[in-house]
């Protein structure tokens, strides 16, 4: 696991936010919630850092991040890749489409491409059942994606790179 | 509370409300299978994650089986335990968690012990019909413990162990579904967490999953060797629990048997740890009467009370948790790295031999110890001082598998000089010895009086926190005990706050002391189990010729031959050691 230092500003913003729940471990949840919120991810050393501010393990605070799939330990890409696994697009193969991203990007759910570009999660049904299977790149929604278009929605944002 | 009256089985019961399916079932001997309930009762804790599945019966007029363990009886209610929907229903839920299961039964570590191969041979499993995807994980290797984590079932008892009990938190359940297990935190291993390696999830763990680093096949290996010098010790908790494993009465001591045994295993000497335990005695009474002598006399820089520092679950627990506190523990090591360091100094000048020749192991109620022997603090030039430590069941393990007939054996002595040892130093076992014993040589030291009477019942017992006030000839000593790490912390945080009033401090991180160590044979939450053997501790005590360490003749002639006085310059060096902060810090960027 890749290792980052925080500095002192981190710090204390991460205290000033579990100070915002009484330092109550009741709140975990709530202060991991509002802490993704700020720093866009939860790596280990900011879990170190609300471990020892609330009172509880770390391996408590990963427990709790690890269960639920919203929170994630790596920053997520310049352009967040999210694939809707909904019953309406799941029956209309986002699977396909999902194994098509991770075979082109090399990466799985939760990863981000080493050149901090994409990553990808699932979500579930987005509410634009019509348009399945769906996939949100940031807040762009692409409908009807087919396994074949898939090349093209990524190119779409490597282009950006170059111009 | 009122009482209700129940029917289970067509019996009728009546139990007090409040009373689970499970409890009231058993006591009217019915036994309902469980797998994830795990009840300490002396402990005032169960796990009851309701999760397994395993224990459900049939509730009349309801829809769905009701798990046993969680559910509580009313008033009138008709439960049926083993009618073919309950068996069917329970053989389904065994057939599922099997499907995702190794089925290596025949060389995992725990076979013969373990609670799920116990329930698929009761059940009668002869093939799984859930063929599923199997999880599958890394072991994970420490100097204590392995962790086979595709052999996790999820009870979690584990985690409540290391959670409630020891109050360490190096474990968590992680994940959800499928992949979910018990682990460290980021699921790093058990070496980067604050884990003490006191083995209490071991001891807990119905499966495989949790198993301690097996050195037998080494020692068997070195036994053999006609180069090496094979040395043993046996700590004092080993021999009130060893005969459990040889189908003995908990409580019965087999300190001659197990001596006999070691013989026959072909150990070239065979000590006692109890030896080191009163030398610790000396060396950690000692500082404490140092430090009440500059206290009394006025120094405001002395460190009280002094807190025993012979458990090393406990010092990785302090290491840890209470950096801040690195001065307030005694200094001396703990008896098996004393006895170590005596064997490979002392004794290998006695013989004439070189270290590197001569092989120390010891058989331990412990898996700290493992961990505590690798410590880089305790070898010479890369030469351990204690090169192997055994748990209890690892040496019963090496018995059987020697085919010594353990019952047979006739009881023999353990070898001079390392061998010799007083009650004090048997009493080391149980939770509250180790202070009673240096209570009974600083005593003498202090007042310079004989003590007359040497036991000191208000030390004793299974209360998880105890105070007493020993008065020494006018001066009162207050004297504070706690066993289990959750005890041990809540006493330390007063130490803390500064206002304990404490002069001595004993702690043991395992509850009950190393009689219910996590290297012992495992007792399955019985309390009576830990109280049997904490009599054979005391029994022994009783019958010991000398009961008072600094009486023992060998550990005088020790001192003098060797060396000097306690806590002198060799003493110091070859018996004492210093802690470190193992708190983990967070890099700040500046
Ligand atoms: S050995 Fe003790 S401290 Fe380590 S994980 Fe097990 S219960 Fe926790
Ligand atoms: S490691 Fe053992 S005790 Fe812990 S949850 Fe898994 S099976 Fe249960
Ligand atoms: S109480 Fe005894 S068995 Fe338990 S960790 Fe301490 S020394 Fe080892
Ligand atoms: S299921 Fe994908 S948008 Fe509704
Ligand atoms: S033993 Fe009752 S649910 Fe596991």
């Amino acid at each position: 696991m890749a290792k980052i230092k925080l500095s002192n500003t981190k710090v204390e913003q991460i205290k000033a936010i579990c100070k915002e729940f009484n330092n109550n471990k009741g709140e975990l949840i709530n202060v991991l919630h509002k802490t993704q919120g700020v720093f866009g991810y939860l790596p280990a050393e900011v879990q170190e850092v609300i471990a020892e501010e609330l009172g509880v393990s770390v391996a408590q605070v990963y427990g709790v991040v690890s269960f639920y799939s919203f929170f994630t330990m790596v920053p997520k890409g310049e352009h967040p890749i999210s694939i809707c696994m909904g019953t309406a697009c799941y029956v209309r193969g986002a699977e396909k489409v999902l194994d098509e991203f991770k075979r082109i990007l090399n990466i799985q759910v939760g990863q981000t491409t080493p050149d901090g570009k994409f990553s990808l999660s699932c979500l579930r049904c987005v509410g634009a059942c019509g348009l399945a299977p769906v996939v949100m790149v940031g807040e762009k929604v692409y409908g009807r994606v087919s396994t074949d278009s898939v090349k093209a929605i990524i190119q779409e944002y490597q282009k950006e790179k170059c111009s | 509370m009122k009482n209700i009256k129940v029917t289970i089985d067509k019996k009728e019961v009546e139990v007090k409300q409040g009373t689970t399916i499970l409890d009231a079932a058993k006591s009217v001997g019915i036994t309902i299978p469980t797998l994830c309930y795990l009840h300490l009762k002396d402990f005032n804790i169960t796990n009851r994650p309701a999760g397994c599945r395993i224990c459900v019966v049939e509730v009349e007029g309801r829809r769905n089986l009701a798990p046993a363990c969680a559910t509580e009886c009313t008033e009138g209610m008709v439960i049926n335990t083993h009618n073919i929907r309950v068996l069917n229903a329970r053989k389904t839920v065994l057939e599922l968690i099997l499907s995702d299961h190794p089925t290596d039964c025949l060389i995992c570590a725990k076979s013969g012990n373990c609670e799920l191969q116990t329930l698929a041979h009761e059940f009668g499993i002869r093939e799984i019909e859930y063929q599923g995807e199997q999880s599958t994980y890394k072991k994970d290797m420490s100097p204590s413990i392995i962790r086979d984590v595709d052999k996790c079932i999820m009870c979690r008892r584990c985690e409540m162990m290391c959670n409630e009990i020891q109050t360490v938190g190096a474990l968590s359940a992680v994940n959800r579904g499928f992949t979910s297990v018990v682990a460290p935190a980021f699921e790093q291993d058990l070496s980067c967490s604050p884990c003490t390696y006191c083995g209490q999830c071991v001891a807990v763990c119905p499966t495989g999953a949790l198993t301690e680093v097996d050195h037998t096949n080494q020692i068997i290996r070195l036994l053999a060797d006609p180069t090496k010098t094979v040395v043993v010790q046996t700590a004092p908790a080993v021999r009130a629990a060893l005969g459990e494993e040889f189908g003995l009465k908990p409580g019965t001591s087999v300190t001659g048997k197990m001596v006999s045994a070691l013989r026959e295993l072909g150990f070239d000497y065979v000590f006692d740890t109890d030896f080191a335990a009163d030398l610790t005695i000396m060396e950690e009474g000692s500082e404490l009467l140092d430090r009440i002598a500059r206290y009394l006399k006025g120094d405001t820089t002395v460190k009280l009370p002094i807190l025993t520092s012979c458990c090393p679950g406990w010092v990785n627990f302090f290491e840890h948790q209470f950096p801040d506190m690195l001065d307030v523990p005694s200094t001396a090591r703990s008896p098996q790295q004393m006895f170590g360091s005596i064997a490979k100094t002392y004794f290998a000048d006695k013989l004439k031999i070189k270290r590197q020749d001569m092989v120390v192991v010891s058989i331990m109620p412990c898996l700290a110890k493992k961990f505590e022997r690798s410590r880089e603090e305790f070898s010479t030039d890369g030469n351990p001082d204690v090169d192997f430590s055994l748990s209890t069941r690892e040496l019963a393990q090496l018995i059987k598998q020697a085919n010594i007939n353990f019952n047979a054996l006739p009881e023999s002595d353990y070898d001079a000089p390392l061998g010799e040892s007083t009650g004090a130093a048997v009493i080391f076992g149980a939770s509250g010895g180790v202070i009673e014993a240096a209570t009974r040589t600083a005593y003498e030291i202090f007042t310079g009086k004989t003590l007359e009477k040497v036991d000191f019942t208000e030390l004793r017992g299974l209360e998880s926190i105890r105070e007493a006030t020993v008065d020494f000839n006018g001066t009162p000593i207050k004297i504070g005990i706690a066993h289990g790490l959750g005890n041990a912390r809540k006493l330390l945080e007063r130490v803390r706050a500064g206002n304990s009033g404490f002069h001595a401090i004993e702690i043991m991180a395992c509850p009950g002391g190393c009689i219910g160590g996590g290297g012992q044979p495992l007792h399955h939450g019985d309390s009576s189990i830990l109280f049997a053997r904490q009599k054979a501790i005391y029994d022994e005590d009783k019958s010991k010729a000398i009961r008072k360490s600094h009486e023992n003749p060998y550990i005088q002639k020790l001192y003098k031959e060797f060396l000097g006085a306690p806590l002198s310059e060799k003493s110091h060096h070859l018996l004492h050691t210093h802690y470190f902060d193992k708190k983990k810090v967070i890099e700040i960027d500046e």
